[in-house]
């Protein structure tokens, strides 16, 4: 499929570092507001899938991207499982146990292991969901 | 009372939906359907009257807040509905490339 | 000690997740990941069966404990019958899992089998150990999605198909599901399945846990393949790959459908009289309709999914049969014997069905074909296939020594004592049939001299496709010796204790 136009790439080049700024901030913010890891995960992989839409499928080399992307997914699931299995090894021997210190509820830097959580899963979900469009559009393609 | 009547009715939408159509698209939308009427259902049953968002914020405490079990329930049931509708769509794609069309009349082919 | 117990799904999920990163680097150890994983697995299910018991040990995830004796964490659950469902899956899952290293060499994409297939075995154990109402559901959906993906693996057209129906029907059955836990939620207010059965137990009796049980029923029913929900495990179960289709009929259709409705209506609900009509209902018309409907089939996989759905009817008969005499108030011990069957006869399907569905396996990769009308005179061409086959074949239809005629005799007898002389009859009639069905299935396949020509260079299989079988057909033997009373007391009246803890 072709891109489309001219103003329409000029806008999301500028739009998408945006977007992926704002997943960013929904993902670190996690335990303080509503959103997390999942919804964080899928507003940022929006930010890649609107510049793949924008610009047409020829203009990037999909199956390196596809390949990139499945590596950060199976990195970052697999992030989270070694820190989810640390608590058990590391300290006091319970699986998924809150291994940092908890601060107040209500700062940036609290709840404990939380936020890393929520960072390995935004990466991974969006990685997920960036293989899943790309898989369909090389599908596509294939004809 | 009313709320719980229209979920009901939502679900009976989607079921047509999977029933009725021919189309395998549609059959989707129809199943992705009836998951969001159960998301809904889901989520009215935590809801306390009066009660405020569950989020703590140090600097205007709330009496009464609602349940925030069935939302994280709603979350979690949420991404499994993408997972499936992401392999229904995938599943479908590849169908298309071997019989060339969506009609599930011509699709029939395993019987007996 | 009890930190064993997350190890279950940790060790399956890891393996799941490193398999597609190391797969370039080490092709050649990741095959064998899976079933390593699984033999560690057995040792340590094994291990802690011996040092559970009689009694439960909760594990409490996040290290959570209950405030004013409200749990507000997810408790993972070890006690006689999950752990004997660990060890029947773990086996069940290293047997296919050696058996898909040469069978999925053909195949392209092999990594991301490997990891489905982990990610599947991960699932069954997260089901099989829980005791939270929202860990069932998130691991059931995370098994029943990985087989979703393995029953279209080769991605022929008959496998899409398949796996589209199977997609359709399962989303619906997890919806009816869902459903059912929300209104458990909604009726007690709590998702711990101890603390559930405390709710209910010490309420008023109400419509509403019946209507929640007849919903479990419709979901757990159809992942189970009962009879008014049956519709898709023909074409799921024999279009998928082989060692897919051992996992799908030996263990997905217990762990997740049988064992949760066991599970959740002997320990969570009080057993009334018209649950246990319905499920006795159910069991018997899967039981007659399902043998009916596979003696006519001419493609041997679909036969012996058709013979799946009627051996999971016994297991349903022999619950139901028990639950009636519970509600009924009669003599606990025949109700013990009845479930004690009933489970027996589920673990002696696991290792036989699983066999007969990987020597089916064994005859496609070799000869290309599931026809019996092609097939004819293996026997001499492929002799493992045939004995282990034989040796299948008179397990499932109950014939002495091996492990079938035992659990079905056990059955027998106790809807004899119980009074219910028609099912019984009905039980005997269905085994005589099955008989006829296997014997068709033997004459056709390994012992007749007539074949087509082109079937004449068929050799047998590799080495790591023998080995699962050879040793399957030693445990459907061996299983046999659990009626010893030593033996007995360990394995099978542990878990039949547990079910019926509750109640006396």
């Amino acid at each position: 499929m072709k891109g489309m136009t001219i103003i329409v790439k000029n806008v999301t080049a500028l739009l998408s570092g945006l977007v992926f700024l704002y997943g960013c901030y929904i993902v670190l913010h996690g335990h303080l507001t509503p959103g997390g890891g999942f919804a964080g995960g899928i507003i940022i992989a929006g930010s890649f899938i609107l510049l793949v839409i924008a610009n047409g499928i020829h203009y990037f080399r999909l199956n390196k991207e596809k390949e990139e992307s499945s590596l950060f997914e199976g990195a970052g699931i697999f992030c989270f499982l070694l820190l989810a299995a640390g608590g058990l090894l590391l300290a006091v021997p319970v699986f998924f146990k809150n291994l940092l210190p908890v601060g107040t509820p209500g700062e940036l830097f609290s709840a404990g292991i939380i936020p890393i959580y929520n960072i390995f899963i935004g990466v991974e979900v969006a990685a997920a969901l960036l293989s899943i469009f790309l898989a369909f559009v090389i599908f596509k393609t294939e004809d | 009372m009313i709320t719980y009547l229209l979920c009901f009715i939502l679900f009976l939408v989607g079921l047509y939906g999977v029933l009725t159509r021919k189309n395998l698209i549609k059959i989707i939308i129809g199943l992705s359907v009836m998951e969001y009427s159960l998301y809904l259902f889901l989520t009215l049953i935590g809801y306390i009257e009066g009660g405020a968002a569950p989020i703590i914020d140090p600097s205007k405490p709330a009496s009464l807040v609602v349940d925030p079990l069935p939302q994280a329930f709603v979350l979690t049931a949420i991404v499994i509905g993408l997972a499936t509708t992401a392999l229904l769509l995938a599943i479908a794609i590849r169908l298309y490339k071997k019989y060339k069309t969506f009609d599930i009349d011509k699709i029939n082919t395993l019987k007996g | 000690m009890d930190s064993l117990i997350p190890l279950f799904i940790i060790i399956p999920l890891g393996i799941a997740f490193l398999i597609p990163l190391t797969w370039r680097l080490i092709p050649g150890i990741c095959r064998f990941l899976p079933s390593t994983g699984m033999l560690a697995l057995v040792v340590i299910a094994f291990f802690l069966l011996f040092y559970v018991g009689e009694g439960v040990v909760t594990y409490k995830v996040g290290g959570w404990e209950p405030m004013d004796n409200i749990p507000i964490g997810i408790h993972l659950v070890a006690d006689g019958l999950s752990m004997m469902m660990l060890i029947i899956v773990n086996i069940i899952g290293m047997m296919a899992g050696l058996f898909s290293i040469p069978y999925i060499n053909k195949y392209t994409g092999e990594n991301y089998y490997y990891s489905l297939f982990s990610l599947m075995v991960a699932g069954m154990n997260g089901v099989v150990m829980t005791g939270d109402l929202f860990n069932l559901f998130v691991f059931l959906e995370v098994s029943v999605i990985a087989s979703y993906a393995l029953v279209a693996f080769g991605t022929s057209k008959y496998e899409l198909e398949a796996s589209f129906k199977y997609q359709v029907l399962g989303g619906i059955a997890s919806l009816f599901i869902l459903f059912s836990l929300a209104m458990t939620y909604w009726y007690t207010g709590t998702l711990n399945i101890a603390d559930v059965a405390q709710v209910i137990r010490s309420g008023s009796e109400g419509s509403t846990a019946l209507f929640i049980q007849l919903f479990m029923v419709a979901g757990f029913g159809l992942k189970a393949a009962m009879i008014p929900f049956h519709a898709w495990l023909p074409d799921a179960h024999s279009s998928a790959p082989s060692p897919i289709s051992a996992m799908l009929s030996g263990v997905l259709i217990k762990a997740i459908g049988v064992y949760a409705i066991l599970r959740l209506f002997f320990t969570m609900f009080n057993i009334t009289i018209e649950i246990s009509y319905v499920i006795t209902t159910i069991g018997v018309l899967s039981m007659v309709v399902g043998v009916l409907l596979a003696i006519g089939q001419w493609d041997m996989k679909r036969l012996l999914a058709y013979h799946s759905i009627s051996q999971m009817g016994y297991v349903m008969t022999a619950a139901g049969i028990a639950m009636i005499i519970i509600a009924k108030g009669g003599e606990t011990r025949v109700a013990a014997l009845a479930l004690a069957g009933g489970l027996f006869h589920m673990f002696n399907h696991a290792a036989f069905k699983s066999l007969l569905f990987l020597n089916a396996g064994a005859v496609e990769y070799s000869t290309g074909t599931r026809n019996l009308k092609e097939l004819g005179g293996m026997a001499d061409l492929m002799p493992i296939t045939s004995i282990t086959s034989m040796g299948a074949s008179m397990s499932i239809s109950g014939i002495p020594p091996f492990n079938g005629f035992f659990s079905k005799l056990i059955i027998i007898i106790a809807a004899v004592q119980g009074r219910f002389y028609l099912i019984a009859l009905l039980a005997v009639i269905v085994s005589i049939i099955t008989l006829a069905s296997f014997m068709k299935v033997q004459r056709y396949v390994f012992l007749d001299k007539t074949r087509t020509q082109k079937l004449e260079d068929a050799r047998e299989v590799p080495f790591l496709m023998c080995l699962p079988m050879i040793i399957m057909a030693i445990l459907c033997l061996a299983m046999s010796l659990m009626l010893i009373p030593g033996i007995r007391d360990t394995f099978l009246l542990n878990a039949v204790n547990t079910l019926l803890s509750v109640i006396s």
